[in-house]
């Protein structure tokens, strides 16, 4: 059995192969079937995420792109009770009405600069730069994309920018396929996180490879976030219940109808999913087995 | 001297330095930050740093994204 640095069971991943009756996670014992308590549990320090020393009592990770104002960003963000949210770098427009830098200052939010956009490591390397330089930290969202028409992230270019940020002291979550090799080595490599995808960016298309992200969490020591394609927020308990640390997304919440409701579901949903990750899900079976005993039923009349 | 900031051509006097550069777009100083033909310039040496003839100036900032 393997165990994180935070002591969570790593190994208890789909109960179809685990057929384990009690809970081993760290906190198991914690969780209450008192829904009043639900909302004390989201903040109990002893389930805090730790990325790069730092602690966070949300497991949702929010994203700022495609929101029609800042006042729906602004509402939407306070909803989904994140502590840690992405902007991009770009060029200054001296017309822009206010900043989304604004927005995350007033709630307190910690800020995440990503390098979207970017096509190759070199580019990346200088955007993060820029980022640090522009917002004094350096933390970086290490994202490097291979074609526009997919935005998946290029595994070479990711690896080489990865290497380059760290050796220049960046604590660096990089954005990757589900692919469990490459997170290995990732990590290997010094990066704080591994942030695999549940599908394309902005597709909403859910995880489409549950079995690569269980195994991207059972060998990982560092907090995997799944990042891109959490549709609803069924795909964010998902994510949380296959053993994921936390969840990133923008679009699903920023382009729904109603941006605000949305981010207050995916942050139930998250809690949810992580809770029912700590007090281990049933194994699956193929046929019934009754809840009710068996034994000392009344005499029952054949007709 | 003619550079390019942000992508768009301009004249600035001869010597004129990235923070001339830079107040060409905003009085703002914090939350931006500035390349000059790729390398990072950091905002304490953006006074003493001079620009020369045909340099191409970024100047950015964070917005919504990701």
């Amino acid at each position: 059995m393997t165990t994180d640095a935070r002591g969570t069971d790593r190994s208890m991943t789909d109960a179809g192969e685990a057929d384990r009756p009690t809970a081993k996670a760290r906190g198991g014992d914690r969780v209450t079937t008192d829904a009043r308590e639900a909302d004390r549990l989201t903040a109990d320090p002893v389930d805090d995420l730790v990325i790069g020393g730092e602690k966070f009592s949300s497991r949702l990770i929010m994203g700022t792109g495609g929101a029609p104002s800042l006042e729906i960003l602004d509402q939407a963000l306070a909803a989904s009770g994140t502590e840690l949210t992405t902007v991009a770098m770009r060029r200054l427009d001296p017309s822009a009405r206010g900043s989304v830098l604004d927005v995350l200052r007033r709630r307190g939010i910690k800020v995440l600069p990503n390098t979207a956009g970017c096509f190759t490591a070199g580019e990346a390397v200088l955007t993060a730069r820029l980022a640090r330089e522009a917002l004094e930290t350096d933390w970086v969202k290490l994202e490097v994309i291979a074609d526009e028409r997919t935005l998946l992230p290029d595994p070479i270019e990711t690896f080489d920018a990865a290497e380059r940020l760290v050796a220049d002291g960046f604590t660096v979550l990089p954005y990757i396929g589900d692919d469990p090799v490459l997170a290995r080595r990732l990590e290997q490599a010094g990066c704080a996180a591994v942030m695999p995808l549940g599908a394309p960016i902005g597709s909403g298309l859910g995880i489409r490879n549950p079995h690569n992200i269980e195994l991207i969490v059972e060998f990982a020591s560092v907090p995997v976030i799944l990042d891109a394609g959490i549709g609803t927020a069924s795909d964010a308990a998902l994510a949380m219940e296959l053993g994921c640390d936390a969840v990133l997304l923008a679009t699903a919440v920023t382009r729904a109808q109603r941006p605000d409701l949305m981010a207050q579901a995916m942050r139930s949903a998250v809690c949810a999913g992580r809770f029912a990750r700590m007090a281990g899900r049933i194994p699956r079976r193929r046929y019934a087995e009754a809840s009710s005993p068996s034994i000392d039923r009344p005499p029952t009349v054949h007709r | 001297m003619n550079v390019t900031i942000n992508g768009a051509a301009h004249e600035l006097p001869s010597g004129a330095t990235v923070a001339q550069a830079v107040r060409r777009l905003t009085e703002v100083r914090n939350g931006v930050a500035v390349a000059v033909n790729d390398e990072v310039v950091s905002r304490g040496a953006w006074d003493s740093t001079a620009l020369a003839e045909a340099d191409r100036v970024e100047v950015l900032t964070a917005v919504q994204g990701g």
